[in-house]
């Protein structure tokens, strides 16, 4: 990240061509986008943790021992909190809840932001006026006291239960920029020759419309994702959520609430604020990835800053830099 | 003006949705943990407010559920949200009322500075690309990925127990008299500093990265271009011609972002124990005082929906094509 | 408002120069993209404008046109690099400089005033937010020191009746203007500082053809009256031989051909230029045959050796595939004496120094 400098290349004509036959070519692209691979090297990282946590975590996290709140040492690596439990297991298998809460609620909201979305954007008219003014009454709405109020009158609320709420109060955005997009998209030459053709309308939104908002779908997902863990940390965190399931909120939650601060135990809520960090800090990259592959005019030439000081170029808008380097043997 | 009109009807439209969805909540929950609670509270709730828990949360059977709604309305119109169950017996709305002063001067002033600063440091970073300022971008990536409550709590494992430079927790000096004296005044901003801090640093990072990439796609914009061949002064072209258009979307992004900026500045408030609507909220919460949750709900929606009001104006007054005449 | 000093003569036909050269291009190159594989969209392009005349530029989309006036202008965006030449800019006093070696306070001063330009697609040239009078306003002040804003506005409101707006307009926001009345708002604020070269690029691409012809003749009108000289920047080559005094064809960023208008409608030297003009219906004279030009301009990251132009190129023979045209002379004896053309069918020189059999001109590079 240190060497990139985020300088500004103009790829000309590649945000007009959105025909699905450029879309092999652009995927092949976004990969190599280096912060999309170091975001999904990250991510993956996660992923593989989630699946074989228990397996590898070394204590049970909900046992029991007489080391309290000690720090970080050879036998417990991230030291354990005021029971006796051990830090490192409680978020290593904590990683589960996680990723699973994000990644339905990620799945459910975006599935409603694309039904919503592209029907208000194809169809228009008064449906797109209801449609649009019930997403915006959603993103307006604050989604988190929402939650907290619907997650604190529900009896039960398990895992799921809150990926649900998350994603039912938290489709909305993704809704709004679809929307935007397939109304942009209706108006090309392509979707109103088909239209001209008489293809059917949902083989339209199937073949023509659906594989160009792929990109905007996919940033949409991982704007979900990321709010999700957030959500469900938070709630986790103040102490909503029911504790017997592990995640990094619960950690967060018995830290707090054991005065881990003021004892100075940094290790019980550090390291869990760092696993926050850096899965989202994934999350934001692959969505940097796909910003800069949507929109070509935030994407970073790739040079070293160093290099453009040394052939003396400094990029600007309006001046041009000039380096006489190329042949002037013309007449 | 026609813009303006259209965003107040919307504006009435959330309200009404935010209201509702405030009526639906306890009606649509499976269980009934209020009547539990009424019965725990038994023969302590006078007539008038157990009727008025009773409209609030539908838990009158008699009557079909438009009339439960019509006789919602009323209530609120009255300024009745009911009573706190924790707080018992005083009335929703003056813990309410007690609270939002609080989070108003916290949770706005930081964050009016954080959109301020944040606007600012975008605007220049975005300009002037490929200097040592497109350090600061990999660092705010990290601000806007962690949740601000961990923040809150590494700033009290900092200044206020390793340090010991701010309190961790409480708005003003419990010694001292609330009032309009300096000491009282003084107590409040150095209580206050902390988790303004805290809201500041977690919430900037979003406007710098927001404002950046608007100044980059707003200055290959032609009328940018324009701008430089007529000679301009690289300032006016900066102010008057990017970040002038640059900010727009910037504002709308801030009108819309509101809601979910608030939800976790009201975290903060937890963190720090500060009296304001967040905490109550977090009180109302850990003693499932439903009444008091539900207000906290609404109290913070029509907040909300007002500071997006204010920046509707700001933005009209931003924009000439806003104000063109149908 | 002083017109040029220097007195300018247009004859057309034969297209002998108009006045003393304002704007010498001199091998310009640009690439894009600052890395270790730049695209290399502007090669040692070279042009000369002159006092009061209008040169045309013409060519297909993508073939270095608009680079060439922005490299030139140095307003090209990152990662736009001009990497070699020089152009030269003489004032009405005569003092000569080089716009590309000028520092950004001197640059800043000479935009404008010495050099304006009209933008491709009036739409997005103007600034949304602010009225159009401060922005015509806006570049008045910036070069004249002194200059209180009542005064400046007052100018713009006489450089919006000049363009046939009514200057109470000035106070309209851009969206309140028609496409074509955007298109002469830029074209009045180009002109409020009575530059000498002015830059048209595409202006009337995107207005329908009523306005295109009345944008056109407003500037045919007021070049008579102000004398500025003019390139014109289009992909519309009947439009050219119409208001050009003289025209450049290019081609993957190369100037090919350059001569009199008149010259290069009747009389094409080079093969891209005549398949150029047998690609659209004239407007008036006798009428040709129509035909598309095969294949597409090359990409030029990745160009060919010798000619850009070969493979499509009805007349290419064997040394086209080894040795890069040159802008030289014609083949033609008793053509116009400043007329350039880049093709190995005239320059049998380098043919043979490059030891391949030259070939003859063909009869259609040689109409006279």
């Amino acid at each position: 990240m240190t060497t990139d400098t985020t300088l500004v290349e103009q790829i000309p004509d590649l945000e007009t061509s959105g025909r699905p036959k450029r879309a092999r070519q652009k995927n092949l692209l976004f990969l190599r986008n280096s912060k999309a691979i170091t975001g999904l090297a990250i991510l993956g990282f996660f992923a593989v943790l989630a699946i074989v946590g228990p397996w590898i975590a070394p204590y049970d996290p909900n046992q029991i021992s007489p080391d309290l709140v000690q720090p970080p040492s050879g036998s417990h690596w991230l030291g354990t909190d005021h029971l006796g439990r051990d830090v490192l297991s409680q978020l290593v298998v904590g990683t589960r809840s996680v990723l699973v809460v994000g990644f339905v609620a990620g799945v459910a909201a975006t599935f409603i932001g694309v039904v919503v979305g592209v029907t208000a954007g194809f169809v228009g008219g008064v449906g797109d006026e209801t449609l649009s003014a019930l997403a915006n009454v959603f993103l307006v709405i604050p989604q988190l006291p929402l939650i907290i109020i619907i997650a604190g009158q529900l009896p039960t609320a398990g895992g799921l239960t809150v990926a649900l709420v998350i994603a039912a109060t938290g489709w909305a955005w993704g809704a709004r920029v679809l929307r935007a997009q397939t109304l942009s998209l209706r108006r090309r030459d392509f979707i109103e020759a088909a239209r001209a053709n008489g293809e059917r309308t949902w083989r339209i939104v199937l073949a023509e419309i659906l594989p160009n908002l792929t990109a905007i779908i996919a940033a949409g997902f991982v704007g979900t994702v990321t709010f999700a863990v957030l959500s469900q940390i938070t709630l986790s965190f103040i102490g909503i959520l029911p504790l017997d399931t592990w995640n990094w909120g619960t950690v967060l939650f018995w830290a707090q609430n054991n005065l881990a601060l003021q004892r100075g135990a940094w290790w019980w809520f550090v390291p869990a604020g760092l696993c926050i960090a850096g899965l989202g800090m994934a999350l934001t990259l692959i969505n940097f990835g796909i910003d800069e592959f949507v929109n070509p005019r935030l994407r970073s030439t790739g040079m070293h800053a160093r290099s453009l000081r040394r052939r003396k170029i400094r990029p600007r808008v309006g001046f041009t830099p000039v380096v006489h380097e190329a042949q002037e043997d013309r007449a | 003006m026609k813009f303006l009109t259209r965003r107040l009807a919307f504006y009435v439209v959330t309200a009404w949705a935010a209201v509702t969805i405030n009526f639906l909540i306890p009606r649509m929950m499976p269980g009934d943990p209020v009547t539990a609670l009424m019965g725990r509270m038994q023969g302590r709730i006078d007539s008038s407010a157990e009727n008025s828990i009773r409209v609030l949360f539908g838990l009158d059977q008699d009557t079909n559920v438009w009339q439960q709604y019509v006789e919602y309305w009323r209530l609120l119109f009255q300024g009745d949200l009911g009573l706190s169950f924790t707080f018992f017996p005083t009335p929703v709305a003056d813990i309410v009322r007690q609270s939002l002063p609080w989070t108003v001067g916290l949770v706005g002033i930081a964050t009016i500075i954080a959109f301020v600063l944040g606007t600012g440091l975008g605007m220049a970073i975005g300009w002037r690309r490929g200097t040592w300022a497109d350090a600061l971008l990999p660092i705010t990536t990290f601000f806007s990925a962690v949740p601000y409550f961990w923040l809150g709590l590494i700033a009290i494992t900092v200044f206020s127990v390793t340090l010991g430079w701010f309190p961790s927790s409480g708005s003003y000096d419990r010694g001292l008299i609330p009032g309009w004296s300096w000491e009282f005044v003084g107590s409040v901003i150095y209580y206050g500093f902390l988790p303004a801090l805290t809201v500041v640093l977690a919430s900037v990072a979003g406007w710098i990265l927001g404002m950046r990439n608007m100044m980059v796609t707003v200055s290959s914009e032609d009328y940018v271009t324009v701008a430089h061949a007529k000679g301009l002064p690289g300032r006016k072209v900066m102010f008057g011609y990017a970040a002038r258009n640059a900010i727009l979307p910037q504002i709308s992004s801030f009108a819309l972002s509101l809601g979910f900026i608030v939800g976790g500045t009201l975290i903060m408030e937890m963190v720090f124990s500060y009296q304001g609507i967040g905490y109550t909220l977090y009180q109302a919460v850990s003693t499932q005082d439903y009444p008091l949750m539900q207000g906290c709900f609404l109290v913070i929606t029509l907040s909300v929906l007002a500071a997006n009001i204010v920046a509707d104006f700001v933005y009209a007054a931003l924009d000439p094509r806003t104000r063109q005449e149908a | 408002m002083s017109t040029s000093a220097i007195p300018r003569t247009a004859p057309r036909e034969g297209g002998a120069r108009t006045g003393a050269p304002v704007l010498e291009i001199r091998n310009l190159s640009v690439d894009y993209g600052y890395g270790s594989d730049p695209t290399h969209v502007l090669r040692q392009a070279s042009l000369t404008l002159h006092r009061g005349e209008v040169l045309g530029l013409a060519g297909e989309s993508g073939c270095g046109k608009s680079t060439l006036a922005y490299g030139a202008t140095r307003l090209l965006p990152p990662p736009g690099l001009v990497t070699g030449g020089q152009v030269w800019f003489t004032d009405r006093d005569g003092t000569r400089s080089d716009i590309l070696a000028l520092d950004d306070a001197a640059l800043r001063a000479s935009r404008w005033r010495d050099m304006a330009i009209v933008f491709q697609g009036a739409m997005n040239s103007l600034n949304p937010v602010f009225r159009i009078g401060r922005q015509i306003a806006d570049g008045i002040l910036a070069h004249s020191p002194g200059m209180s804003r009542a005064d400046a506005t007052e100018r713009a409101a006489a450089m919006l009746e000049m363009v046939g707006i009514s200057p109470d307009r000035r106070r309209d926001f851009p969206h309140q203007l028609s496409g074509g009345m955007r298109q002469r708002v830029m074209i009045a604020m180009a002109l409020s500082l009575d530059p000498q070269v002015l830059i048209m690029d595409e202006p009337t691409t995107a207005l329908d053809v009523v306005m295109q012809r009345q944008i056109v003749e407003q500037i045919a009108e007021l070049r008579e009256r102000l004398g500025f000289a003019v390139i014109f920047i289009t992909h519309d080559v009947s439009l050219l031989i119409e208001i050009a005094d003289r025209i450049a064809i290019m081609y993957a960023g190369e100037v090919v051909e350059e001569a009199a208008a008149q010259d290069v409608y009747r009389r094409p030297r080079h093969p891209y230029t005549d398949a150029l003009l047998h690609s659209f219906p004239p407007l008036r004279g006798p009428r040709r045959e129509l035909g598309g030009i095969p294949g597409s301009p090359p990409d030029l990251a990745r160009l060919p050796t010798g000619c850009p132009f070969r493979a499509r190129c009805a007349f290419a023979f064997d040394a086209c595939a080894h040795v890069v045209p040159e802008l030289a002379e014609t083949g033609v004896p008793g053509d116009a004496p400043f007329r350039r053309v880049a093709c190995l069918r005239h320059d049998t020189r380098s043919v043979v120094e490059a030891g391949f059999d030259p070939q003859p001109l063909p009869e259609e590079l040689a109409r006279r």
